[in-house]
């Protein structure tokens, strides 16, 4: 079993969804980024997403793409990024890491020798946010021959006939994009989820997360009550601008509080 | 009219829209079903007649068309060598080939029940045509545009102003065409169930780079005509500037397999080639895949992308359509670069020579046409893509001339 599915079939016997905190590789600085994902992983983070910093990140709010330039001026690659992996991973042999990014790094790097460094570094899954699954060929099988989960975005536009196809070679979990919108900006609501979920449930066993627009404990425990997984992002990457390391942990702390505290508005699938 | 041959190059895009290994459909999921949804609106408008009528008609007497084929005569004298003609889109209504693309999409989104207009526009000649046929049709319209563009491009601004369009400053990345074009994604996939997205050049994810070139070849098929009406016979060299390269692959594409056409598309090489300053994607980029396709990019080991470089604000973007990349690859086109400088020195050439200001646009294709020219016989003959008109150019040139205004 992969450390991904793994880490779900463990929830499911607690009875909880999972906490995705989200990391800016490099932003400010290397030192910050393994000191949050060592920090992360002690408080409450079940799975640890990395951002790839991309100079055109097209699908990233303002605050992300702040993050992006900052990663990006200290010096940020994706070679930087598998080695900041190796040394996380050095020390912590169970918390999951997914790399977020766009596609033209993994290409220039090499997409076979990509797969490979990425698994070796301890990389358990990919969300290539460019690639959808209309050209997803390019990275499935070295992905499959690697052992990384490729994670798929559904969106509120992917209609239930397209779902099938979204999700085809799809491993890991589901990342459902509550919104129609960049990173960081509006807010999906319960009776959207309440609505949505179901919709992805009914194609796949596979986890769902939910990404977009989860800021508080609150928001957090509300995703807890409908899918597997809350992802945040722009609400740690803006504390972390704010602060320091020590502030946004326990921002990370309270939202795993939210998410544990969160009853279940539907029996968990499974 | 254009007959499908089994070996011609006018074929492309595949089904996935590839030419090649290039272009394709590289976006987000929350926007691939619109991709789809506008890829089969396109599709069945094609194959409407009355949707082309209906263009016609707005190209015959709004824009002008066709426009006019030139001969250069007292260029030609000056160079000494081929009969040079000027195909004269700068004629066209606003100005430049922007509006036979804008015209089209706007028509398309009528059909698909759109009410608003989003464009990204880098010299803002493409969000001048896209503010004039919103206003045409009584459309709101977003135009982004990056920040150091909107300072060095105010005529523009000001004029996409009067016209009833929103003028968004894109101040991410370096604040030009690159980043206006990611803001401009970024309003559609915010904005999905009532917006279309007018992209102004040959590029984007599929069907986009198809789309703009079908409405672009208006260019070409008129001079194709217009040259065997005053030559009897088509011209040995046709050529034309490229930034993303909608009016390059307008005028290349129905002469494709002329293989008695030589094609060259003129990039623009900046401060020089090896400079690190300049917009050449195809003589010093390698492909990779941004703004939805695969294509070739000015780009770091790391696959960052690069910010581009040119006097001109229209050709100042880091790709090119894919449809240049494949043509680059199988040789059918020749791609070569020109300076600031030399572009400088083709628009005083011109301007001196015929009575017409150039845009820096096609000064960069002239000053190509100036170096091969006098090396041709008199009996050959070049046509050249005067894309757009100069007015817009005047304060830049002005400013690098060191004339104060």
């Amino acid at each position: 079993m992969s450390r991904i599915a793994g880490v779900f079939a463990n929830l499911r016997a607690q009875g909880r969804a999972a906490l995705i905190p989200f990391v800016e590789a490099y932003d400010p600085n290397r030192e910050t980024s393994l000191a949050l994902l060592r920090g992360m992983a002690e408080n409450g983070a079940d799975i640890i997403e990395i951002g790839v910093p991309f100079t055109d990140p097209m699908a990233d709010g303002p605050t992300i793409q702040a993050a992006g330039r900052r990663a990006l001026e200290a010096g940020a690659s994706l070679a930087g990024v598998l080695g900041l992996v190796r040394e996380f991973r050095a020390g912590n042999a169970h918390t999951p890491l997914v790399l977020m990014g766009y596609l033209n790094p993994i290409l220039s790097y090499g997409v076979a020798r990509f797969c490979a460094d990425a698994a070796t570094a301890g990389v358990d899954g990919l969300i290539v946010v460019d690639l959808p699954t209309e050209e997803a060929d390019l990275l499935l099988p070295d992905a499959a021959k690697n052992e990384l989960d490729v994670i798929r975005l559904i969106a509120p536009t992917t209609s239930d006939a397209r779902l099938p196809l979204v999700l085809a070679g799809s491993s890991g979990f589901v990342y459902y994009v509550s919104i129609t919108g960049i990173t960081g900006t509006r807010t999906a609501s319960a009776a959207d989820l309440a609505r949505d979920i179901p919709r992805i449930r009914a194609v796949t066993n596979l986890p769902i997360a939910v990404g977009f627009g989860v800021r508080t404990p609150e928001q957090a425990a509300v995703v807890a009550q409908y899918a597997d997984a809350a992802i945040v992002a722009s609400a740690l990457i803006e504390k972390l601008c704010k602060s320091d390391v020590e502030t946004v942990l326990k921002d990370v702390a309270a939202l795993s509080a939210g998410i544990r505290g969160a009853g279940k508005a539907h029996a968990p699938t499974l | 009219m254009n007959e499908i041959i089994p070996n011609s190059l006018r074929n492309g895009p595949d089904g996935r829209g590839r030419f090649g290994e290039f272009g394709g459909r590289f976006v987000a999921e929350t926007l691939m079903p619109l991709i789809l949804e506008l890829e089969a609106a396109y599709e069945a408008a094609k194959a409407d007649p009355s949707f082309q009528t209906e263009l016609d008609y707005y190209l015959k007497h709004y824009v002008g068309r066709p426009s006019a084929l030139w001969f250069a005569e007292r260029l030609t004298k000056e160079l000494g060598g081929a009969k040079i003609y000027f195909k004269r889109d700068e004629l066209n209504h606003t100005g430049a080939h922007k509006i036979n693309n804008c015209l089209g999409q706007i028509l398309l989104a009528r059909r698909m029940g759109k009410t608003r207009i989003i464009a990204e526009t880098g010299a803002g000649q493409h969000g001048v045509a896209t503010a004039t046929v919103c206003a045409l049709f009584g459309l709101p319209c977003t135009v982004y545009m990056g920040a150091v563009d909107v300072e060095r491009q105010k005529p523009n601004v000001f004029r996409m102003k009067l016209l009833g369009a929103e003028v968004i400053p894109v101040s991410s990345g370096a604040g030009t065409l690159k980043d206006a074009m990611n803001d401009a994604m970024r309003d559609w996939v915010a904005n999905v169930s009532d917006t279309f997205y007018i992209i102004g050049t040959a590029a984007g994810p599929h069907p986009y780079p198809a789309m703009v070139r079908d409405f672009q070849c208006v260019i070409g098929n008129e001079a194709k005509a217009q040259m065997q009406e005053a030559e009897g016979r088509l011209p040995d060299v046709a050529i034309a500037a490229i930034g993303g390269g909608s009016n390059a692959i307008g005028l290349f594409h129905p002469f494709l397999d002329d293989a008695g056409v030589r094609l060259i598309g003129v990039e623009a090489a900046g401060h020089g080639l090896d400079s690190g300053e300049h917009a050449a994607s195809l003589s010093r980029g390698r492909p990779g895949v941004l703004h939805g396709n695969r294509t070739y990019l000015l780009q770091n080991e790391d696959g960052q992308i690069q910010e581009a470089h040119s006097i001109s604000a229209g050709l100042d973007y880091p790709g090119i359509g894919p449809e240049h990349s494949w043509l680059h690859d199988i040789g059918r086109v020749e791609y070569v670069a020109v300076t600031d400088k030399e572009a400088l020195a083709a628009f005083q050439l011109c301007t001196r020579t015929e009575g017409i200001i150039p845009a820096l646009e096609p000064s960069h294709a002239l000053a190509h046409v100036a170096k091969i020219a006098g090396g041709m016989s008199k009996d050959e003959i070049v046509l050249m893509n005067l894309c757009g008109r100069g007015d817009k150019d005047i304060f830049a040139v002005a400013q690098h001339l060191g004339v104060e205004l």
